[in-house]
């Protein structure tokens, strides 16, 4: 019972990535009818906008210490970030350590901006091109977005850590009524559960409660009839676009502490996230989220030592065995509507 | 097949004696070649086949450095590096056989495909008469099977699969770098000492043949400790989330997990192992303890503060006080301003080894090259005493075994030198069961 | 000729012509010149031309004609190169069985896998067919090891069976005696020409292919298959079942990629499992729309355009561009290779990213599209005219230049 409870907390953290992901995917398939390669990298910016600020904020001067030797022999070079020398050192090294949080504020602005320019810089002129062209620009976006990032990152992981307060696990399963030790989860990921749940809510009520949201689920269903009520859909669809990129990289800043980032992590969820956003069904909200944990959740299910000895190397294939039964039994996804993208 | 082989200048020679401003083709047969892409002019060409792009692009940029290096010492340019303490003297600084040397790139990929068709570019296209470099075992058979076929020396970068050396060796490919057997026979008394003989260890492994061969070496070598496996669990290459391989372990009964993952996997793993909080847990009255049987600098960077007091081991590291090792970290650092990594090292020393096999045959071709190399005894190029074994064209020195630096004082100081395995303990016969099967074949010269 | 209308013909012929010349036209930089890093005409590469050239035109007969985005074609290419390979390990060296095997395994892989996906259509089909391929490469890498190596590659052992193996039989492989490694090298005043036996081996292969595609696209076949690509709604209402086409069609280019694969494990005896990764099957859809997809031309000019700069500008490096720009005083030989620097060697994605980019914005229709302009541009055709070329998409264009 308790391993069957560990693994649904890991299918639900899994999910998360998941499905906020898949929703922005889907609100630009919905709204623009753009196939969007270019999303896994919109992720990894956002992870990069945790590495950024984690580098802005150690800016440091240097003194070179004669009293230790570097590699070389030569006098240490010593470097003080410039963050501590100004606010002390405690409340220095506190704004250090919670980058990644603070990272947040920071990757909102930066995300609709990008999510803006590549708009109306780029895919504005792909709305009336065939799917086929969407996917070749696209995609090359995303290998030049990538390209850029490994210019001045390098290819190699870079550790982002959590704040100090997160760090380590807390004893789920007292919570629940279980002995201790027995369900232990890291902080971390629960933060990381919650905020995306936080996330998607948002987005959720906002297309459900704003007039704006209203107008947007009125384009999307009919995109030609909107318009006709004089309605400009486009400087909607921009924006829309802007908060799909916005929420893909804030799933990205929250990862950094899960998993260090690295240029092609955006590549590694690609095509993980196209699956989901078809599994759920195309056109549909809801659909990209459930299938985003449902994947989650039997992706963990499956790695369980008691599946794999019966079934070897079900793990490996499960997330596509399921997203062809799925698809062979719903024609359209779990919740697809008719006509989206079936040509 | 006859094979037509004419340089420029034999051309122009032949067409004066025909008649000078001879337009049409001319086409000469020779059978002059004696072997693939003999140097005939005053150049010999080295192709450093690394990866560029993809997840281990920074390890490649690294040895690729380490291997413009030894090109720079070969042709006598900078302070000489470990040419100055390497056993053997016949290299003057003049070049190989008083050819200059130069070199091309290319990129792996880390993908057998892509390696080998980057390989084959090189022997056809730029007549390149060594391969070199490379990070991950599966390239490195790859590419080796290739430089058999095609007739020109492999020296492998870095690659640590037993198989590399054991099914899948050949006459004309050498390992510098040290293997999983190695790995886990210079480890296991370490934890043993460490850890204490009763434990219980848990392997996460990789799904692919290094995973396998890794893991075998290293449960193998902690049970003739006493430590009981308690489970092997394969993870897919593909994984980048590995909690639900982790969250399992702590209720498993084990107190030690070993990690037999590499690069990515490993970055991943660790990290998440660390978030579970597995290392402060006390299991079985022991405080829980983590193994990553090979570890590299760049992971360690990478994993950052999880990987203090964390066990592995290693080829080589720039913390070695010898003379060659100290040579070759001060010309390194000098040149790039950062301390080499273990797979720059190996690169280094296997094109440097390689210049020095040709000076002694006397000659560029590959049967030659791997008569000079076979049994080849050395010192002066870290490590100690090192040999090149016959047999399976395996390196055998001393291999290191590694922790996690618990206070880093700066940002290369990730691992620290625990202890240096003599070779005589991580030697093995050629017929080891873990390196059976394969046959090393004749030498190909590509003639 | 050979059921062809005159253009078409004159089309092959050119076709066949460009191709047995490749290694001529791809060396186009005398040995020893700086610009001779640009040149393509060694074994391997044009090989590869050949080879991923036959993988994109059959995945064009699928795409291009039916309109069906396959996202699992690279499942065949890796069935392919399995069967050749193990065919050298249980026969000989002889590529003909393991090339019959692999058309024939890949053709059942393509009935199965087709058969399924085949039920949906849109990017519900391309989902399955890649849900299908990823499965096929993840197993391969790891529980299949067995059958396929696994991260090794598959590849011949000196302890294999080979039960057909002579006593001086080659060792490589080879078409009953004729050894594809080997080639004949040809100094003509500095430039160099290497004539393969394995390049001549493909690209006949490949005119044969591109012949029978030809025919395809002429056939009352490829009509209907264009009428399922424009409505297939209209088409089921006339009383035709589309399903029989589309299948056919799947099969069809799926054995094209097997061929197309076992050719790879023909030219080089190693089968890896990366070949059936998703990234292999994005390749082969990038190759086809980046040269036009529903052209005859375009998907072999884009194979031809993407293993051209991941092979030749992977390998330039900062050395080659000091000597290329030598000449020039030295703070602007530094600048100019520090602009150049991050294009090329370990940044050889970067400049595709950007060719992508600037290709699909600008040449909406292809590399063809470009070809077409130029070829326009130099017989002066006007503007009218052309828009006429455009309408009749499926004609073939005089193309500038092939592989």
């Amino acid at each position: 019972m308790d391993a069957i409870i560990l693994q649904i907390l890991n299918g639900l953290d899994k999910g998360s990535a998941y499905a906020m992901i898949a929703l922005g995917l889907t609100l630009i398939f919905g709204t623009l009818g753009v196939v969007n390669f270019a999303h896994g990298a919109l992720f990894m910016l956002g992870a990069f906008c945790a590495v950024t600020l984690q580098r802005l904020l150690s800016l440091s001067y240097t003194v070179e210490d004669p009293t230790q030797k570097d590699f070389l022999g030569n006098p240490l070079k010593v470097d003080t970030p410039y963050i501590v020398s100004w606010f002390g050192d405690s409340a220095g090294n506190a704004i250090l350590n919670w980058s990644v949080p603070l990272a947040i504020l920071f990757a909102i602005p930066v995300m609709l901006l990008i999510g803006y320019v590549m708009e109306r810089g780029l895919i504005k002129h792909f709305y009336k091109r065939p799917h086929a062209d969407q996917i070749l620009v696209t995609f090359g976006l995303a290998i030049v977005i990538q390209e850029i990032v490994k210019y001045f990152y390098g290819a190699n992981p870079i550790p982002t850590p959590a704040p100090d307060v997160f760090r380590g696990s807390v004893d789920f399963g007292v919570m629940i009524g279980f002995a201790p030790n027995e369900i232990i989860y890291p902080y971390w990921r629960l933060v990381y559960f919650f905020f995306s749940a936080a996330i998607i809510g948002a987005v959720f009520a906002f297309l459900r409660f704003t007039t704006f949201g209203m107008v947007v689920r009125a384009g999307m269903a009919d995109r030609e009839t909107v318009g006709l009520l004089g309605i400009n859909i486009d400087k909607r669809f921009t924006i829309m676009f802007g908060i799909a990129a916005a929420v893909a990289g804030l799933a990205g800043v929250m990862y950094a502490p899960i998993n260090s980032p690295n240029y092609h992590m955006g590549m590694d969820f690609l095509v993980l996230s196209f699956v989901v956003v078809v599994v759920g069904g195309m056109g549909s909200l809801p659909g990209a989220v459930l299938a985003g944990f449902l994947l989650g959740v039997l992706e963990s299910f499956a790695s369980m030592n008691e599946i794999k000895s019966v079934l070897p190397g079900i793990d490996q294939i499960i997330i596509y065995l399921v997203a062809i039964i799925i698809l062979l039994t719903r024609p359209r996804g779990l919740m697809g509507r008719r006509g989206v993208m079936e040509e | 097949m006859t094979k037509f082989q004419v340089n420029r200048r034999t051309l122009i020679k032949s067409g004066a004696a025909i008649g000078a401003g001879l337009a049409l083709p001319t086409i000469f047969t020779s059978s002059a070649r004696a072997y693939l892409n003999e140097p005939k002019g005053d150049t010999v060409v080295l192709g450093f086949n690394v990866p560029q792009t993809g997840p281990y692009a920074d390890e490649g940029l690294d040895e690729l450095r380490a291997q413009e290096l030894a090109v720079q010492h070969l042709n006598g340019e900078g302070d000489g590096g470990m040419l100055n303490t390497f056993s053997s003297k016949v290299l003057k600084g003049n070049g190989i056989l008083g050819k200059k040397v130069t070199f091309v790139s290319g990129d792996t990929q880390t993908k057998s495909d892509a390696a080998r068709a980057s390989a084959k570019s090189m022997i056809e296209k730029d007549g390149a008469i060594m391969i070199n470099g490379g990070s991950s075992s599966g390239v490195a058979v790859a590419v080796q099977g290739l430089c058999q076929e095609a007739g020109v020396i492999f020296m492998a970068g870095l690659t640590h699969s037993n198989d590399t050396t054991g099914k899948d060796k050949k006459r004309n490919g050498f390992r510098h770098f040290f293997n999983a057997y190695m790995s886990g026979q210079a480890l296991a008394p370490v934890l043993a000492k460490a850890y204490g003989s009763d434990r219980r260890a848990y392997h996460l492994t990789a799904d692919y043949t290094w995973g396998w061969t890794q893991q075998e070496s290293i449960a193998k070598a902690t049970e003739a400790m006493g430590w009981e496996t308690v489970n092997n669990v394969l993870t897919p290459l593909a994984a980048t989330d590995f909690s639900s391989y982790i969250a399992p372990v702590l209720n498993s009964g084990a107190d030690v997990l070993v990690l037999n993952h590499y690069g990515g996997n490993m970055v991943n793993s660790l990290t998440n192992a660390v978030q579970f909080g597995l290392r402060d847990k006390t299991v079985n009255g022991k405080q829980f303890e983590i193994v990553v049987p090979l570890y590299s600098e760049l992971m360690a960077a990478g994993a950052g503060a999880n990987v203090r007091g964390v066990f592995g081991s290693m080829n080589w590291n720039w913390q070695l006080q010898d003379e060659g090792s100290k040579a070759f970290v001060k010309s390194f650092g000098e040149k790039y301003g950062r301390p080499p990594s273990n797979s720059a090292h190996t690169c280094y020393v296997q094109t440097l080894l390689y210049a020095d096999a040709v000076e002694r045959a006397g000659t560029f071709d590959p049967c030659g090259v791997v008569e000079a190399l076979e049994g080849f005894e050395f010192d002066g190029l870290g490590n100690g005493p090192t040999l090149y074994r016959a047999e399976d064209h395996q390196c055998f020195k001393d291999v290191l075994v590694m922790k996690g630096t618990e206070n880093p004082t700066n940002e290369y100081d990730t691992l620290e030198i625990v202890e240096v395995t003599p070779r005589a303990q991580v030697e093995y016969a050629p017929d080891h069961p873990m390196f059976a099967g394969g046959d090393l074949g004749q030498c190909n010269s590509g003639a | 000729m050979l059921g062809l209308s005159k253009k078409d013909t004159t089309f092959l012929l050119i076709v066949i012509f460009l191709t047995l010349a490749t290694p001529i036209l791809l060396q186009p930089f005398p040995e020893g010149s700086p610009l001779a890093q640009f040149n393509a005409g060694y074994p391997d590469l044009m090989q590869r031309f050949a080879i991923y050239g036959i993988f994109a035109i059959g995945f064009n007969i699928l795409f291009g004609l039916t309109g069906y985005l396959s996202f699992g074609h690279a499942a065949f290419l890796g069935v392919g190169s399995y069967s050749v390979v193990w065919m050298y390990k249980l026969l000989s060296y002889n590529v003909l069985p393991g090339l019959i095997l692999a058309i024939i395994t890949s053709a059942l892989f393509a009935l199965l896998i087709g058969y399924v996906s085949l039920r949906r259509s849109g990017i519900y089909f391309s989902i399955l067919t890649l849900a299908f391929a990823q499965m096929s490469f993840n197993l391969a890498y790891s529980v299949l090891t067995p059958l396929t190596n696994g991260e090794t590659g598959l590849q011949v052992y000196t302890d294999d069976p080979q039960v057909l193996m002579s006593a001086g039989a080659p060792t490589s492989p080879h078409l009953f005696g004729i050894v594809m490694n080997e080639s004949t090298k040809i100094d003509v005043n500095g430039w160099q020409f290497t004539f393969s036996n394995g390049y001549y081996f493909c690209a006949i292969i490949a005119i044969v292919v591109f012949y029978l595609s030809l025919r395809i696209f002429r056939s009352p076949f490829g009509i209907m298959l264009r009428a399922i690509k424009t409505n297939q709604t209209r088409m089921s209402y006339t009383g035709l079942n589309a399903r029989p086409y589309t299948l056919a069609a799947f099969v069809i280019s799926g054995m094209y990629a097997g061929l197309a694969g076992g050719l790879l494990a023909a030219m080089d005896p190693l089968a890896g499992a990366e070949r059936m990764q998703w990234t292999a099957s994005g390749e082969v859809v990038l190759m086809t729309i980046l040269g036009g997809a529903g052209t005859l031309m375009g998907p072999v000019l884009g194979a031809g355009f993407i293993k051209y700069f991941e092979n030749i500008f992977s390998k330039i490096n900062d050395t080659i561009l000091h000597s290329w720009f030598s000449a020039l005083p030295d703070g602007l030989e530094d600048a100019v290779v520090f602009m150049l620097h991050p294009f090329i060697g370990k940044g050889w994605n970067l400049t595709l990213g950007l060719l992508f980019m600037l290709v699909v914005i600008f040449l909406p229709g292809g590399l063809i599209e470009g070809g077409t302009r130029i070829w326009n541009l130099v017989t002066g055709k006007s503007r009218k005219t052309r828009s006429i070329v455009k309408d009749s998409e499926h004609q073939p264009k005089p193309p500038v230049h092939v592989n």
